[in-house]
C-alpha cells in the first residue's frame, strides 16, 4: 500500500503516523479530515512540546532569576528565532508573538494605522479578503475618515493587477492583501503587489494565515513591511501567531496594549516603553503556545515546504480532476497559481446539506461563506463546500470524498 | 449513529424541491427577515393577518433543504390558524426537533413530523428553526409591511 501513498520523497503513510487524531473513526467511518484551511491537525511533536513545557519548564518569561524562568525564557525566545528563520526575517525582534493573524492585523491597524492614516487617506484591500482583513480597516477608516479601496477579482478568482495599479495613488497609505485565499486557494502575486506599492512609497501587509502552511515564505525577498500568520493553521496550537514587521516601522509605532513586559520604567507621571519585540507583548504571553508553534515549525521545516507544496499540488490536481468529472458540481476558483483548496457548489443541493451528508460518511469539510462574504457575493453564491487539503491527506481520501458526493446525489436524487 | 434517511425524508426533499407558498403576496401586511449569519441562510416570511387569523402566509429566500422545507411546511401548518394557535404549533415543533428520541405525542404536526430527524443533527437544528423565529418576528411586526424587521439565529 505504501507505494500508493508515496510521491517522491514523501511517505504519507509514515507522516500520518505522526498525527494521532487521524487514527479515529467518525460516525463509524475512518476520519477524512479535509478542513485544514479552518485549522490543521497537530503532530505528536507539537503535543509533546506542550506537555514537556508544562511538565518541566512552566514559569513566567523575562521575569525571574530562578532556573525555571530562565528555561522558559530560553524556550520562548528559541521559538521566536525559529519563526524568524521560517519566514527569513532579518532579526528576531521583528517577530512579535500575537494570538493569531487576526490579532496581528488589528495590531497594525490600531498602531501603525492610527498613527499614519487620516481623513481622505486610502487603504487598499482586495475582493478576496477574509473578514479579518476587512473589518479592522473598516473600523480604522470610520474612526479616521479614511476610505477602503478594493482590488477586484476575475472569474477564475485572480486579482486584477491592472486595476490594483490604478488604485494606487498619493492618498494610498497602506496595502493589505491576502497571500493565499482561504475560500478559493488563489495564491496572489505578492512580489508584484509589494513592488508596485513600494514604487509609490506605500507599505504592504500580507495576510499569510493560509500561505505559510503551503508555500515557502521569505519576507526579506518579498520586501513586505508586515506579514501575519496563525500557529494553528501551521500544525501548531491555537491562540498563538506571528506578526512580522520591519524593525524600523515597529520602532516608530506606538504600543498596542499597555501592561507588564512592554515597559521599561513606570511612574504615575509617565511610562517609558520597552524595545521591540517586548513593546508589543504586554502581559504574560501564550508561552506554551509559542513553544508549540516552534515545534510545529521544526516539523514542517523537517518535511520541507517545497516537498509539501509539490505533494499538495499533486493532490490538488487529482482532486480537481476527480471533482470536475461530477456533472452537477461546479468548482469555484481556477487560479493558475493555487493552493490545495477545492471550493465547490452543487446544483440543487445547498452546501450545508452536502456537509451533513459528508459528515455522516466521516468526511470533515467546511461549508458556508468562509468569512469571505464579499467574495461569495462576487461569485453569486451564498456559500460553498470547501475541501482543503494538507500534506497528510491522500488520493484515497479524495476518492472517499468523491464517493461521499455520489451519496449526496443519491440522497437528493430520490 | 445519525441516520441520513431519517434526516432527509422523502417528504422533506419534496418540500425542498417544490416549496409551498414560495412567493411574495401583494397584500401582505406583516413581514420579517430571518438570517443565519453562520451559514448565510436568509428567509423572509410574509403574513396577511385579518383580525387574529393568518389569512395568508408565504416565504422567499435562500437556504439549505432543511430550512427551505421547514419554511414550506410552516406556511402549510399555520395558514388559517389564529396567531395564538401558530405559537402553540411552534412550541410543539420546537420540542419535537430539540428533544432527541422524544415519542410523538397526541399533537399531530402533519408534514412537520418529517423534520423530527433533525434532532439527531444538533448542528442543523437552527436551520429548521430559522423560519419559525422569523414567523414570530413577523407576527409581532404590526408596522406597515414595508418596514421589515430582522431576526437572526444568534
Amino acid at each position: 500500500m505504501s507505494t500508493a501513498f508515496a510521491f517522491g520523497p514523501f511517505d504519507v503513510a509514515r507522516i500520518r503516523e505522526d498525527f494521532p487524531i487521524l487514527k479515529q473513526t467518525i460516525n463509524g467511518r475512518p476520519l477524512v479530515y479535509l478542513d485544514n484551511a479552518a485549522t490543521s491537525q497537530k503532530p505528536q511533536a507539537v503535543l509533546d512540546a506542550l506537555v514537556n513545557y508544562y511538565t518541566t519548564e512552566n514559569s513566567n518569561v523575562h521575569r525571574g532569576v530562578h532556573t525555571l524562568s530562565q528555561r522558559a525564557t530560553d524556550s520562548y525566545e528559541a521559538a521566536r528565532s525559529k519563526a524568524r528563520q521560517f519566514i527569513n526575517a532579518a532579526k528576531d525582534e521583528e517577530v512579535i508573538f500575537v494570538r493569531g493573524a487576526t490579532e496581528g492585523i488589528n495590531l497594525v491597524a490600531q498602531t501603525y494605522g492610527r498613527q499614519n492614516i487620516g481623513p481622505g487617506d486610502e487603504i487598499i484591500i482586495s475582493a478576496m479578503e477574509h473578514h479579518s482583513n476587512i473589518v479592522p480597516w473598516q473600523i480604522l477608516s470610520q474612526e479616521k475618515g479614511a476610505r477602503l479601496k478594493i482590488v477586484p477579482v476575475n472569474d477564475d478568482g485572480e486579482l486584477l493587477l491592472d486595476e490594483y495599479e490604478k488604485l494606487l495613488n498619493p492618498r494610498t497609505k497602506l496595502v493589505s492583501i491576502v497571500h493565499q485565499s482561504n475560500a478559493l486557494g488563489t495564491i496572489n502575486p505578492v512580489e508584484q503587489i509589494v513592488e508596485l506599492a513600494h514604487r509609490q512609497g506605500v507599505p504592504v501587509l500580507l495576510d499569510g494565515a493560509q500561505a505559510v502552511a503551503h508555500v515557502p515564505v521569505d519576507v526579506t525577498r518579498l520586501g513586505c513591511d508586515f506579514y501575519v500568520f496563525s500557529g494553528h493553521k501551521l500544525y501548531g496550537p491555537t491562540g498563538v501567531g506571528v506578526l512580522y514587521g520591519k524593525a524600523g516601522l515597529l520602532e516608530e509605532m506606538p504600543p498596542y496594549q499597555g501592561g507588564g513586559e512592554m515597559i521599561r520604567s513606570v511612574t504615575f507621571e509617565q511610562t517609558l516603553y520597552n524595545t521591540i519585540p517586548n513593546k508589543f507583548e504586554a502581559g504574560t504571553q501564550n508561552i506554551a503556545g509559542s513553544i508549540g508553534l516552534g515545534a510545529a515549525i521544526d516539523y514542517v521545516a523537517g518535511l520541507g515546504l517545497d516537498n509539501i507544496a509539490a505533494y499538495e499540488k499533486e493532490l490538488l490536481d487529482y482532486g480537481t480532476k476527480r471533482l470536475a468529472e461530477i456533472g452537477p458540481l461546479r468548482l469555484i476558483g481556477a487560479a493558475r497559481r493555487k493552493g490545495s483548496i477545492l471550493s465547490f457548489v452543487m446544483d440543487e443541493v445547498h452546501p450545508h446539506d452536502v456537509g451533513t451528508i459528508l459528515d455522516v460518511e466521516g468526511i470533515a469539510v467546511r461549508t458556508g461563506h468562509h468569512c469571505a462574504q464579499p467574495l461569495m457575493e462576487r461569485f453569486g453564491v451564498p456559500a460553498t463546500v470547501r475541501a482543503s487539503l494538507a500534506f497528510y491527506n491522500t488520493k484515497e481520501e479524495i476518492d472517499t470524498l468523491v464517493k461521499g458526493i455520489d451519496r449526496v446525489i443519491e440522497v437528493f436524487g430520490r | 449513529m445519525a441516520n441520513l434517511n431519517e434526516l432527509y425524508q422523502e417528504i422533506l426533499l419534496e418540500h425542498n424541491n417544490r416549496p409551498r407558498n414560495f412567493r411574495k403576496p401583494e397584500d401582505a401586511n406583516r413581514q420579517a427577515d430571518g438570517y443565519n449569519p453562520l451559514c448565510g441562510d436568509r428567509v423572509t416570511i410574509y403574513l396577511k393577518v385579518e383580525g387574529d387569523v393568518i389569512a395568508d402566509v408565504a416565504f422567499q429566500g435562500v437556504g439549505c433543504a432543511i430550512s427551505r422545507a421547514s419554511a414550506s411546511m410552516l406556511t402549510q401548518s399555520v395558514k388559517g390558524q389564529t396567531l395564538s394557535k401558530a405559537g402553540e404549533i411552534f412550541d410543539v415543533f420546537h420540542a419535537r426537533i430539540t428533544e432527541p428520541g422524544g415519542e410523538a405525542d397526541d399533537d399531530d404536526l402533519g408534514d412537520l413530523e418529517a423534520l423530527s430527524g433533525v434532532s439527531a443533527f444538533p448542528t442543523r437544528i437552527k436551520c429548521a428553526i430559522l423560519p419559525w423565529h422569523t414567523l414570530n418576528a413577523a407576527i409581532e411586526n404590526t408596522e406597515a409591511a414595508a418596514s421589515s424587521v430582522s431576526v437572526t439565529t444568534e
